[in-house]
């Protein structure tokens, strides 16, 4: 039965949160949507952490589709050993990790120690970089400091099929009885954070302005948003 | 031929009092909630000085407005790549140590200290962090009236440029006010530094605005509007600007800042221009150029075919004729009276300055039989340095300058000899005749600047609201916010607003 809570339950219950909660944000509190910037208060500090923080989530981004989204097989059709991607994922991983780790905890300390970002910062900003703080820093030190040889345990046989049975609805929580506790602490937290996503100031990724290159430099809108509009 | 209106500001600087009135009905209209206690829409800075931020001229600091790069526009801190590189940080932003920590004073104490043997005093503190400040060191309008000396004037970037011409001597020091609002440029570079597309101009009136809904926080708009014009609330996260006080505009009424100026050193009119050639006239060589080439933008209202084309895009009866009327066309387009803030910027301002005349730094003696050509060279040695006035309004063409002083001593000749005789020596003289004018001109000018009543100040035709799909739904609203948003699953698709 706990194996079905958390293996099934739980993530689902985080998702559908996340799913409904940001619709509703969306379509109900457009004005509360927004990167939650502090740098009108402190910049010197925020220079170094803001990237930092933020280049190793996209690598840390692009490393989980690598190894969860995309299944094993993928890559022994291109014909890249375990040990070669292995030796690709403790590198960029642990880089990726330790610039989000560093990042993170410039930006906690710019929070704590610089009065004005302080004092507006509410109970949600301090959530977030802390829960990332710890959910980073857990998933760095597994892939610096694991051990863990494809031999032994190979998150790509278990976390990653179970992550793509949750899409095709037919959990297999069986999977995830067996790992080591550290990934299942990092997995659940994750999904943890899923859920809190739309209480938070963490909305504003989902906002990328991928499309500014494309688009026209000066933007005109019309008031009186004419019928037969006039170009 | 792409024809849009434009309401625009004229600002008569030699009527300028300095008073700071604009600045205190803005900000009690505007900006006096949280988060929006440091902005000031409309700002009244003295020159020579730091203005506001310090130091918002500099702009190979800030990296505001546009440049010239192998003869193509682009903005001058980068253009969307590179800006979707920087998103995280942004190097060129001014930060609240460039504006001021605002603070209140704690009036409670004033109301609950116990009798004592000292008067209790209200002590400053801070409204961002609720801190008490022992000492506050920096406002908006710290060194007003030449009050830093030359700690701050030496800090004024336009001081810095021109060293050598200017003299700090109390003697000879010179002085002037500077009102700035949002120029609601025709070549916004605010608008293109948004990755969300949440500036925008609107056709009808060009006014320029922040969709506080489609703004996410990227701040881009702060550093990339070369005035600074653009805010960002530390309470919503998102950017907020000067709206040209829309609602009343919309309503036919000035902005409250135009209203409330004592010295009626406003005007405010409609102008029409072509959409269509206003990246070419931000795009031409030379920045001395850029005057003209904006200027080249508008079009003539009494035009018959200019006219037809603006009816074609919708322009009413209304509008045209407003532009007819135009205090701000006959200044900055007919008369040439009136120039751009900073037009090497290229962002095509549309808040447009009369340079302000200024004691003559010799004085005239004879000036009882003085011929009107003695006051020639007085324009060449008035207080306010033609460099500096050349450099913030004429990208440095201090023949240009020249021109507009020459004009405005002109009338003023004129208008003296008009009461105290010698019209026909007028006529012939050289004063007239290289400040290329007519004595009819010169008197529409007197009449528009010194005796103007309110309707002739403000020319400011209605806002198109016949134009509405749902006039019925919102009869009863206000112009700010919907009365009662249109309801159900349409509302949120778009549908219906
Ligand atoms: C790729 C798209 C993203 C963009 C464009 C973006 C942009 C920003 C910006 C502009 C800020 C404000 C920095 C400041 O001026 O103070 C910010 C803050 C923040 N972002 Fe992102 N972000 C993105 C993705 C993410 C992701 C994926 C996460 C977390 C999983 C994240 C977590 C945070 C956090 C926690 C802060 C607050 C930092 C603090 O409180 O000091 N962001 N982001
Ligand atoms: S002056 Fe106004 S319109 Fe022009 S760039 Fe700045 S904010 Fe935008
Ligand atoms: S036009 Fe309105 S919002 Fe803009 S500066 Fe003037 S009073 Fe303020």
């Amino acid at each position: 039965m706990g194996d079905v809570f958390w293996w099934v339950i739980f993530p689902y219950a985080c998702l559908i949160i996340m799913v409904f909660g940001l619709l509703y944000r969306f379509a109900f509190r457009q004005l509360t949507w927004a990167a939650p910037s502090t740098e009108f208060f402190e910049k010197k500090w925020l220079r170094f952490g803001s990237p930092l923080f933020h280049w190793g989530v996209i690598f840390a981004f692009i490393g989980h589709l690598m190894g969860i989204v995309v299944p094993m097989g993928f890559y022994d059709a291109l014909g890249i050993s375990n040990h070669l991607y292995h030796l690709g994922a403790v590198y960029g991983g642990s880089l990726a990790g330790l610039m989000m780790v560093v990042g993170l905890i410039i930006l906690l300390i710019r929070k704590i120690v610089f009065n004005p970002v302080r004092v507006h910062a509410t109970f949600a900003d301090f959530y977030s970089v802390i829960a990332l703080l710890i959910i980073a820093g857990i998933g760095t030190y597994i892939t610096m400091f694991g051990n863990f040889t494809p031999e032994e345990f190979d998150y790509r046989s278990a976390i990653g099929p179970w992550f793509r049975s949750l899409f095709v609805l037919s959990p297999q929580y069986q999977l995830m009885t067996s790992i080591p506790f550290i990934f299942k602490l990092h997995t659940l937290l994750g999904f943890g954070l899923f859920g809190s996503i739309p209480f938070t100031r963490l909305v504003h990724f989902y906002s990328i302005p991928v499309a500014y290159p494309t688009r026209a430099p000066q933007q005109y809108r019309s008031r009186a948003q004419y019928k037969n509009k006039s170009s | 031929m792409k024809i849009k209106a434009q309401v625009a500001m004229v600002m008569h600087l030699d009527k300028c009092i300095g008073c700071h009135t604009c600045s205190v009905t803005c900000k009690n209209t505007w900006t006096n909630r949280p988060g929006t206690e440091y902005m000031w829409f409309n700002n009244v800075e003295t020159r020579p000085g730091t203005g506001y931020p310090k130091r918002w001229e500099d702009t190979e600091r800030f990296k505001g407005g546009w440049t010239l790069k192998n003869g193509k526009l682009q903005l001058k801190a980068g253009g969307p790549i590179s800006k979707l590189m920087n998103i995280f940080y942004n190097p060129d932003m001014a930060t609240m140590d460039d504006y001021y920590e605002p603070w209140t004073y704690n009036y409670q104490n004033l109301i609950d200290s116990p009798k004592g043997e000292h008067l209790p005093v209200a002590r400053p503190q801070s409204v961002i962090t609720g801190e008490y400040i022992d000492k506050p060191e920096w406002g908006s309008n710290w060194d007003d009236d030449l009050a830093g000396g030359t700690e701050t004037v030496s800090q004024d970037p336009t001081v810095e440029k021109l060293q050598d011409h200017i003299s700090m001597e109390y003697e000879k020091t010179f002085m002037m006010y500077l009102p700035r609002i949002c120029e609601h440029c025709l070549n916004p570079s605010c608008v293109a530094s948004c990755p969300s597309g949440a500036l925008y101009k609107r056709d009808e009136d060009g006014i320029v605005l922040v969709d506080q809904e489609a703004c996410r926080g990227w701040r881009f708009c702060m550093s990339g509007c070369p005035y600074h014009k653009v805010y960002y609330n530390w309470n919503t996260h998102k950017a907020e600007k000067c709206n040209f006080c829309y609602p009343r505009t919309e309503a036919g009424l000035p902005t409250i800042c135009s209203e409330t100026c004592v010295g009626r050193i406003r005007y405010i009119g409609v102008v029409l221009y072509d959409a269509d050639k206003v990246k070419e006239a931000a795009s031409v060589e030379d920045p001395q150029d850029l005057y003209e080439s904006q200027l080249s933008v508008f079009q003539d209202p009494f035009d018959p075919e200019v006219i037809e084309a603006a009816k074609k895009a919708g322009i009413n009866d209304e509008w045209i004729e407003s532009a007819q009327n135009s205090p701000v066309y006959k200044m900055a387009m007919k008369w040439k009276i009136a120039l751009p803030l900073h037009p090497e910027y290229r962002t095509l301002p549309m808040v447009w300055y009369v340079p302000p005349l200024s004691p003559i730094m010799n004085h005239i003696t004879n000036e009882d039989d003085l011929s009107t050509d003695g006051y020639i060279p007085a324009v060449d040695q008035m207080r306010i340095p033609v460099e500096y006035l050349a450099s913030i309004l004429a990208a440095d063409d201090t023949k240009l300058i020249r021109r507009v002083l020459l004009k405005l001593t002109a009338m003023r000749v004129h208008m003296r000899g008009k009461t105290v005789g010698g019209i026909d020596a007028f006529r012939q003289s050289e004063l007239l005749k290289e400040a290329n004018t007519t004595p009819e001109e010169l008197e529409d000018m007197a009449r528009l600047l010194g005796i103007a009543k309110y309707n002739e100040r403000f020319v400011i035709p209605t806002g198109r609201r016949e134009m509405d799909d749902d006039l019925y739904y919102a009869q009863g609203a206000c112009s700010l916010e919907d009365l009662a948003p249109p309801e159900g699953m349409a509302s949120l698709i778009g549908g219906n607003s």
